[in-house]
């Protein structure tokens, strides 16, 4: 063998290892993902027989899977706008001068350690037992009973947590894009009198352009991708009433996928769902980076 | 890094240093503070009370410390909960994906950067395109395909370490992969070129002149898979099953909370020895952690 194959030899050893994975483990299942959700697929090696869009006009059908399409939605939207403002203004408090900010730091970023399984445990401990127990002894009869069993209310507490596991995450993300901005630019509109709002607003942020396209992606991704904490903190509950039909108030897409499949044994409709999930969160992502990015330009 | 972040900036604002601004911000800062860690605060005091005491009164202080040995010992004697093998199983898991990701991730990325071909651009472009691939869309054919593969080599690929270690590998290698070829991408060819000539082996190039190199990449994708992996949920669910002989912590927590429901005492002890592993290695290893998670965000 010359030394020239030898090399090639190398080269191709070195990229086989995650080639082959990459085959095996994304690739190769997603395109039997897309034919089987094209079939009656029973979730076997077993053949399958061809029903075309069958699943998916099934899927338009399904209360339950268009509602959790839009509690998904309500939940991704109302969780961009908390965890992104929090993770902000938990940002500036770190970066300014206050005594112990390193501390600060790293201690809130401690919620994102920990596995959505033990917080939604957590939180269910909290929501169902600490805060009625505060109610009542109150007098409040909003909070009296359990958050979790109210379908108003439902969405409220995996925002909550959400937000709470996150924010310090993307509070690293800010925090780094502050210490990148130029001091004398900041100084600079000190001296010209401008107020620490103004500096915030008009200097700042438009400066942090770039770690608001990573924390919007983030952010949206792991929303409406969210699984863990739901199974944990509410699995669904409680019933609410859709189009007519009981339906899973606090159920998103991740979850009702899965149920499909394993609760309802539908494979099928579930990997069809899983199409659609795929389709639609690859949408939503290009048009906010792309949005994103044209921002950053003008800034 | 940032210890004087903010520091000339009140300074310049001249003769007054805005007292009374400083402490309301502390304040602030302190009492947010505090109320992001209420819930691990109301983990540990749980952890040390009874479940009839819990019931009768939920907001209250821990009963005595002899109380909190009790609980953990009945946790750590638990039969289903098992936390020994459970933390031994995710050990296990943890250390060697992250092992494999890591030297396969990186071996392929410095082929893909340093041999320019076309087939180098096609092969990075689908590691790309891959990673808005969700899990969610794969999952149920991987299932089946791993069950296929599986029975045909005779080697079991569901309820096994190596499938759910071969599946971490494709799941966390396009990520991975990409993260390395941005660095390598920067590291001056000079290096190997005089390796090359002094007849150093391709193989004998990267593992001795560009492998210690990576370091600092090494902990971003150290840092963001094995946060990732060490808490995932669903893959372990899937692949080891909720019944499996193999399960690692957040599968033991689920599995406990299901038997044990409103067990108080007894979940959040549990809860409280499954944040302990990670919160002790965040102890040490904090600023390794912060940094690989900023890095590996903004890329």
């Amino acid at each position: 063998m010359t030394s020239r194959q030898k090399r090639k030899l190398t080269e191709i050893l070195f990229l086989l290892p995650t080639l082959i994975a990459f085959l095996m483990v994304i690739i190769i299942p997603f395109i039997f993902g897309i034919y089987y959700s094209f079939t009656d697929w029973q979730g076997t090696g077993a053949a399958s027989k061809m029903v075309g869009f069958e699943n998916y006009a099934a899927i338009f059908q399904d209360a339950g899977f268009l509602h959790s399409f839009l509690v998904t939605l309500l939940f991704t939207v109302l969780n961009i706008i908390t965890v992104n403002v929090v993770a902000f203004v938990i940002s500036l408090l770190v970066t300014s001068e206050i005594r112990g900010r390193n501390i600060y730091r790293a201690g809130f970023f401690v919620p994102n350690l920990i596995g959505g399984i033990v917080l939604g445990l957590v939180w269910q401990f909290i929501f169902s037992n600490i805060l009625p127990s505060i109610g009542q002894s109150l007098g409040w009869a909003a909070l009296s009973k359990s958050l979790l069993t109210n379908k108003d209310t439902v969405m409220g507490t995996m925002v909550t947590v959400n937000t709470w596991q996150y924010a310090g995450y993307i509070m690293l993300i800010y925090v780094a894009s502050i210490q990148g901005i130029s001091k004398s630019v900041l100084e600079a509109a000190e001296v010209d009198g401008a107020t620490y709002w103004t500096r915030v607003t008009r200097i700042q942020i438009p400066l942090m352009a770039n770690a608001f396209t990573i924390s919007l992606f983030l952010t949206l991704t792991n929303s409406f991708k969210m699984y863990d904490v739901n199974v944990a903190l509410t699995n669904g509950g409680p019933v609410s009433m859709f189009m007519n039909k009981p339906v899973q108030a606090s159920e998103l897409l991740a979850l009702n996928i899965y149920q499909t499949a394993f609760k309802y044994n539908n494979m099928a409709l579930g990997q069809a769902k899983a199409v659609i999930f795929f389709v639609v969160l690859t949408i939503f992502s290009i048009i906010q980076v792309s949005y994103n990015k044209s921002k950053e330009v003008e800034a | 890094m940032a210890k004087q972040a903010a520091a000339p900036i009140e300074r310049m604002a001249g003769s007054h240093p805005h007292k009374g601004r400083q402490i309301a911000l502390e304040i602030l800062t302190f009492l947010l503070f505090l109320l992001f860690m209420m819930p691990f605060i109301i983990v540990i005091f749980n952890s040390m009370r009874t479940n009839a005491d819990i019931i009768n009164q939920p907001v209250g202080l821990p009963t005595s410390l002899g109380q909190f040995w009790t609980n953990v010992t009945e946790i750590w004697n638990n039969p289903t909960f098992n936390f020994l093998s459970a933390l031994r199983d995710s050990v296990i898991i943890t250390v060697i994906s992250l092992a494999v990701i890591s030297i396969f991730s990186s071996m392929a990325a410095w082929v893909l950067v340093r041999n320019k071909t076309r087939w180098s651009n096609i092969i990075f472009m689908c590691y790309v395109a891959a990673m808005v691939i969700p899990f969610q869309v794969v999952m149920f054919p991987l299932l089946t395909w791993f069950r296929t593969v599986g029975d045909f080599l005779h080697i079991p690929m569901l309820r096994s370490y190596q499938g759910i270690i071969f599946a971490y590998l494709g799941f966390g290698e396009a990520m991975s992969i990409f993260i390395f070829h941005g660095f390598i991408k920067g590291v001056p060819l000079e290096l190997e070129e005089a390796a090359d000539i002094d007849g150093c082996s391709r193989a004998g190039t990267f593992f001795r002149i560009v492998l210690p190199l990576l370091q600092p990449v090494f902990v971003t994708v150290l840092v963001l898979n094995g946060l990732w992996i060490w808490n995932d949920y669903l893959l372990p669910l899937l692949v080891l099953g909720a019944s499996g002989n193999i399960r690692t912590i957040p599968l033991a927590v689920q599995g406990f909370n299901g038997a044990y429901v409103k067990q108080w005492h007894l979940i959040m002890t549990s809860t409280l020895l499954a944040m302990l592993p990670i919160i002790i290695l965040y102890l040490f290893a904090q600023k390794y952690i912060i940094q690989g998670m900023v890095d590996g965000s903004i890329k």
